[in-house]
């Protein structure tokens, strides 16, 4: 029998650790070197300058404002010292460098300012790009945005295997604008750069190499002979670009490329909501031959953009996001094995998730014929998200079918998804509490039931809350974390210790009918329900929602959720509620009673084929004040829900509201909506509303505070 | 030839080595006269050489029918199938293991020392070494020895023993030829040398040869496993109806099994497409004689008594125990199945290997002061409905008994109520590797049922050899 000796197994795993290639410093330095606060500047014993960023008071490097003005201040001095060759490395274990520092330039509004502090920054990148001798870029983990934009700066990169190269910046409204435009197109082939700078996803090093990005891939063990060989001249640069890409940059290639690109960015986001893209494929379009040209459309469009609403909405999204991450920092969850109870689509789908993140998970169904197809549906998720097929096998390895429930003596979490009845549930909870560890967590995925009710049959309520996922597990971020008054601290925290480390946004919410989303959701897909039973095409109804800026319209959102299970949380919440909430039309229920369900059963309001709505064409006119019909009772349902104090402030509902249902990033989430818009506005609309359609349009308490 | 344990020549060269010396004393003579019995004196008690071992637990996968094409699992995927849920259930981290041995005959070039790859792969850690060991049909009771003999000494208290195979992955080989072929043109560096290299193909060298058929034939005696059958067949007067009664008998009762609940240490398995393996499936519930009767031999056409209906077949699976000391046991509360007590490798003639559980049970039960009827629970490998038979009709013999076992009197007639009561290879598969194991395991569930005191697990090995294990049930 073995002892598990922790301290000699964290002593062999460090074994396997690569520390990152720093300078052999040469015994005498350069007289009078400048000491900085965020770079270090080490000479070699080859006479090589290394430039070593490591940002003061944070856990990753970004290309803040201060960080930029010393590197000129760097680079001066750098030129009088006159070395072989100079090297860019971050000195950070987490990567190289992030990107830009997003909250310096969040309040910017003023053009002139943001102009001129660009004009800056692209001077000192000049300065880096013009340096008299090679210049290598070393670059690990990963290197986004304003990071590649600085590699992209030196004449050679290099980088390890397992690095992530990608240009975000349009997932918050923008694109490139430290010249990133013009100097990925001057190593790239234009589809290759433009794909990278419109879809905001990742590159890995391996394929970045291929399409120019990057000029040697290798691990850190082999940085110092690699950057030896760059210095003295042995690494060739090739020219990946090609003749492909010198034909894909003439004029009439481009117009016709663009055109395309402009097409298929459109399928995906509408250009009034979202201009950024649509503005990079003009600035390409335009001046793609010209650099002088693009430079300065780049930086024109860039500014534009950054002091629109958009792009301010989605940075705002973007801190909403850190927010709910931020609920997590500190804690140590100290969770190795999750049981989930129930393989359907939620439980199965949240095995699988668990899984693809590292947990070793035990499945458990009333037999294993049920748990079979969540395994083949966690293959699938395990073929599209990971690289590897060793990976792949590693995370099947680690879901592993339980019907006898063996797992939930040795789990540390465990999370019960099991159908919506609370008999039910107090039968698995009373085995669980048999089994489970002492200090073990048992969670709920309930989203109808409130957890006081669970309470009641429980030994030991203080490790029970709710873990509420939303479908499809691996699209939607959001994770509501259902709190009750007996639960214990050091429980919740935990718990959004492991949802962020299942990289999920936590959102704490107190116990009450609905939690937030579905409570949200609810009257918005019911008032569609109405306008359909009055005559009111569907598809006419999906469509004013989408020109507001949803993902899907509000009954094509029903069909997919399923209609049986929008009809049981209608129901739940007309009886719990205390907003009067109209009643379920009746088609509705006889739709499910013949089992059209919607997406999951081929046929619910739409026909569906091959997981698409079969949507007829209409030219019909929307009611006028559709759109108003439509969204306030959402927004009134996220004024109940701060009026009783379920949320801990606007911008978590916000956060919760875009990140659980997308609803509309660009307009900052449903509360900065209707404060931007004016909160009177809003109460009188609903007022009007209330006086046509009925009670259920009553004006929220919370209002008063939102203000 | 068999090698035979013959008697007489021993008593008469120690009468010749007494004859030699003169005794000093009569009670010198006498204790020379003494030491004429057979070399290896046992004791009679079921004492066993080292501390006490114990079997607390075991699982197998379904035994999976080797289609046309690789099947859906490794063998390391089958055996970490295997071992996981049983893992699961037990009271300690998998990295409090001491040892992990996994008995495998066709090694995946992806997965060498496939003991090794599993334990990792199991989560026991980097720190708990894993190998494996190959005694052809008998590799996954190899294993089980190992184990027992390294726990016995004192140098583990725990050990993961178990056996695997996926014939399905069995390779393709290419000839010698070939892969010289192939080897030229690769180091070829010149056109010139290339375009030579080319020349030298042949057609024939795209023939590739099935590694199964080659490891399914003795390399020694150049037989046919089939073939050994047909030996014995022959030798034993074992009539084709004989073979294929027994085979039915043998899908008949795995088919009761697995209706019953009979194969608790068996769970089902799920494959990365969500198809799910829940029981053996190569058998054949309601075969009939008269259905067998219709299939030609398999290897010695046209008057053999051996076919593929009543020969074991090839399938998919694996099969782990865990083996503990009673330190192993007191520690994390175990709760011990059977105490090994013994374990017999016999050896004889390549092309009559099948007679090998014949020796090798005899043998290890004789040491033991126990006779046939002692025994209330046997397993004994159905690699040929022939070759069991053969077994089973060799211990009635008295010529057999005399000069081959040493016995006075025939070994017995075994009970067939009490061998392979829920089955055997013949109904679901021999996969090389696990057999060892799977039917150790097994013979400690069906003693349980048969409340028998004592059990052995047997099979005969190619190449010539036989194995069987005693096990004490508590």
């Amino acid at each position: 029998m073995r002892q598990i000796n922790q301290p000699r197994l964290d002593a062999l795993a460090e074994l396997t650790v690569s520390d990152l290639a720093m300078p052999v410093a040469a015994e005498t330095q350069p007289d009078g070197l400048s000491t900085y606060k965020h770079w270090r500047l080490v000479m070699d014993t080859d006479n090589i300058l290394w430039l070593l960023l490591d940002k003061q008071n944070d856990s990753t490097n970004t290309l803040a404002e201060a960080v930029l003005r010393e590197l000129n201040d760097v680079l001066d001095e750098a030129r009088t010292i006159a070395p072989k060759a100079l090297v860019l490395r971050s000195a950070k274990q987490a990567g190289f460098v992030a990107g830009a520092e997003i909250s310096e330039f969040v309040d910017m509004t003023d053009e002139k300012i943001l102009r001129d502090q660009l004009t800056d920054a692209l001077t000192i990148l000049d300065k880096l790009e013009k340096f008299p001798v090679p210049s290598i870029a070393l670059i690990h983990k990963y290197c986004l945005g304003g990071g590649l934009e600085l590699a992209l700066a030196c004449q050679y990169r290099i980088a390890t295997p397992d690095t992530k190269f990608g240009f975000p910046e349009v997932l918050l409204g923008l694109h490139p604008g430290l010249a990133g435009v013009w100097r990925s197109l001057r190593v790239m082939d234009p589809l290759n750069a433009m794909t990278l700078m419109l879809t905001g996803k990742n590159l890995i090093a391996k394929k970045a190499k291929i399409q120019g990005l990057v000029d040697l891939v290798t691990e850190e063990r082999h940085f110092a002979d690699a950057v030896r060989a760059v210095a003295n001249g042995k690494l060739k640069k090739s020219d990946r670009k090609g003749i492909k890409g010198k034909v894909l940059n003439f004029g009439p290639a481009r117009s016709l490329l663009a055109g395309q690109m402009e097409k298929q960015t459109a399928a995906k986001a509408k250009k009034q909501h979202y201009p950024a893209p649509f503005a990079l494929i003009d600035i390409w379009r335009e001046n793609g031959d010209d650099v002088k040209k693009m430079r300065k459309a780049e930086t024109d469009s860039f500014v534009k953009l950054m002091v629109g609403d958009t792009s301010k909405n989605l940075v705002r999204a973007f801190f909403l996001r850190e927010k709910l991450k931020a609920y997590a920092k500190g804690t140590q969850h100290d969770i190795k094995h999750v049981h989930v109870i129930g393989a359907g689509v939620m439980g199965g789908d949240i095995a699988a998730w668990s899984a693809l993140r590292g947990f070793n998970v035990t499945l458990q169904d009333r037999e294993i014929k049920y748990i079979a197809p969540a395994i083949k549906r966690a293959n699938d998720l395990f073929k599209r998200r990971i690289y590897s097929e060793g990976e792949r096998r590693a995370a099947n390895d680690r879901l592993i079918p339980d019907v006898k429930g063996d797992g939930i003596a040795k789990a540390d979490l465990i999370i019960e998804v099991v159908p919506e009845n609370p008999d039910i549930k107090a039968a698995v909870y009373k085995d669980c509490e048999q089994r489970m560890k002492p200090d073990a967590i048992l969670a709920t995925n309930t989203s109808s039931i409130l957890l006081e009710t669970l309470t009641g049959t429980l030994k030991n309520p203080k490790r029970f809350c709710g873990i509420h996922f939303f479908n499809p597990v691996a699209k939607m971020p959001l994770v509501e974390i259902i709190t009750h008054d007996k639960l214990d601290e050091k429980t919740k925290d935990r718990v959004l210790g492991f949802v962020n480390a299942i990289d999920k946004l936590p959102l704490p919410v107190k116990s009450a009918p609905g939690f937030l989303v579905n409570r949200a959701l609810t009257p918005y897909m019911v008032e569609a329900f109405l306008a359909y039973s009055e005559g009111v095409k569907p598809e006419v109804i999906d469509k004013v929602m989408e020109d507001f800026g949803m993902p899907m319209g509000p009954i094509e959102l029903a069909d997919t959720v399923g209609l049986d299970v929008g009809l049981h949380v209608a129901k739940v919440l007309r009886r719990d509620l205390e907003r009067e909430t109209p009643e379920v039309p009746d088609w509705l229920e006889k739709l499910v009673e013949k089992g059209d369900l919607g997406k999951k059963s081929g046929k619910g309001i739409y026909k569906w084929l091959k997981g698409k709505p079969q949507k007829a064409k209409t030219d019909d006119q929307p009611p006028h004040d559709l759109t108003d019909r439509l969204v306030l009772p959402l927004l009134n349902a996220v004024a109940d829900c701060m009026a009783e104090d379920l949320i801990e402030d606007t911008m978590a509902a916000d956060a919760g509201m875009i990140f659980g249902t997308g609803f509309a990033p660009f307009t900052g989430g449903p509360i900065n909506y209707a404060q931007k818009r004016g909160v009177d506005e809003i109460v009188a609309k609903l007022k009007a509303l209330e006086e046509k359609h009925g009670p259920r349009f009553a004006v929220s308490k919370g209002w008063d505070k939102l203000k | 030839m068999v090698k035979a344990v013959k008697k007489t020549p021993a008593k008469k060269t120690a009468a010749k080595k007494t004859a030699a010396k003169k005794p000093a004393t009569r009670k010198a003579a006498a204790k020379k006269a003494a030491s004429a019995k057979p070399a290896i004196k046992r004791s009679t008690s079921l004492s066993t050489i080292g501390r006490a071992v114990y079997i607390v637990d075991g699982a197998r996968t379904p035994m999976i029918k080797a289609g046309n094409k690789a099947g859906p699992f490794t063998p390391v995927d089958l055996a970490v199938e295997a071992g996981r849920p049983l893992l699961a259930r037990q009271p300690f981290d998998p990295r409090e293991i001491d040892d992990v041995i996994l008995g495998l005959v066709n090694v995946h070039p992806d997965e060498v020392n496939p003991g090794r790859v599993a334990a990792l792969r199991l989560g026991c850690g980097s720190e708990v070494p894993g190998w494996t060991v190959q005694r052809n049909c008998a590799s996954g009771q190899q294993s089980i020895d190992t184990a027992w003999k390294y726990i016995a000494a004192g140098n583990a208290d725990l050990i993961l023993a178990g056996g695997a195979e996926a014939l399905s992955h069995a390779p393709l080989l290419f000839t010698q030829k070939a892969a010289g072929w192939f080897g030229q043109f690769m180091t070829a560096k010149t056109t010139g040398q290339k375009l030579a290299a080319i020349k030298n193909f042949r057609p024939n060298m795209l023939q590739p040869s099935i590694g199964l058929l080659r490891g399914l034939t003795d390399p020694v005696v150049k037989v046919n496993m089939g073939v050994t059958a047909e030996i014995l067949a022959h030798r034993f007067n074992i009539s084709r109806t004989d073979a294929d009664a027994y085979s039915v008998r043998s899908h008949d009762r795995l088919a009761a099994a697995h209706n019953n609940g009979h194969l608790e240490e068996m769970h089902a398995i799920i494959d990365r497409n969500g198809k799910l393996y829940d029981h053996d499936d190569g058998v054949r519930p309601g075969n009939t004689v008269e259905n067998l009767a219709k299939l030609r031999p398999a290897f010695e056409k046209p008057y053999g008594k051996v076919t593929a209906g009543n020969s074991s077949q090839i399938t998919d699976g694996a099969s782990w125990t865990i083996l503990a000391s009673q330190d192993a046991v007191d520690k994390y509360g175990l709760k011990p199945m059977a105490r090994i007590v013994d374990c017999d490798w016999s050896s004889l003639d390549p092309s009559v290997m099948g007679l090998g559980p014949a020796l090798a049970s005899a043998r290890l039960l004789t040491r033991h002061g126990l006779k046939q009827k002692d025994v209330g629970a046997w397993e004994i490998n159905e690699a040929f409905a022939a070759q069991v038979l053969s077994c089973l009709k060799a211990w009635t013999q008295k010529d057999f008994c005399q000069n081959i076992l040493g016995l006075d009197e025939p070994f017995g007639e075994l009970d067939q109520d009490i061998l392979n009561i829920d089955g055997g290879a013949i109904s679901l598969g021999h996969p090389v590797g696990t057999s060892g194991n799977r039917i150790t395991l097994h013979a400690i569930h069906a003693a349980r049922r048969l409340n028998s005191q004592l059990a052995v697990a047997s099979e005969c090995i190619g190449g010539g050899m036989g194995g069987a294990m005693l096990l004490e049930i508590m």
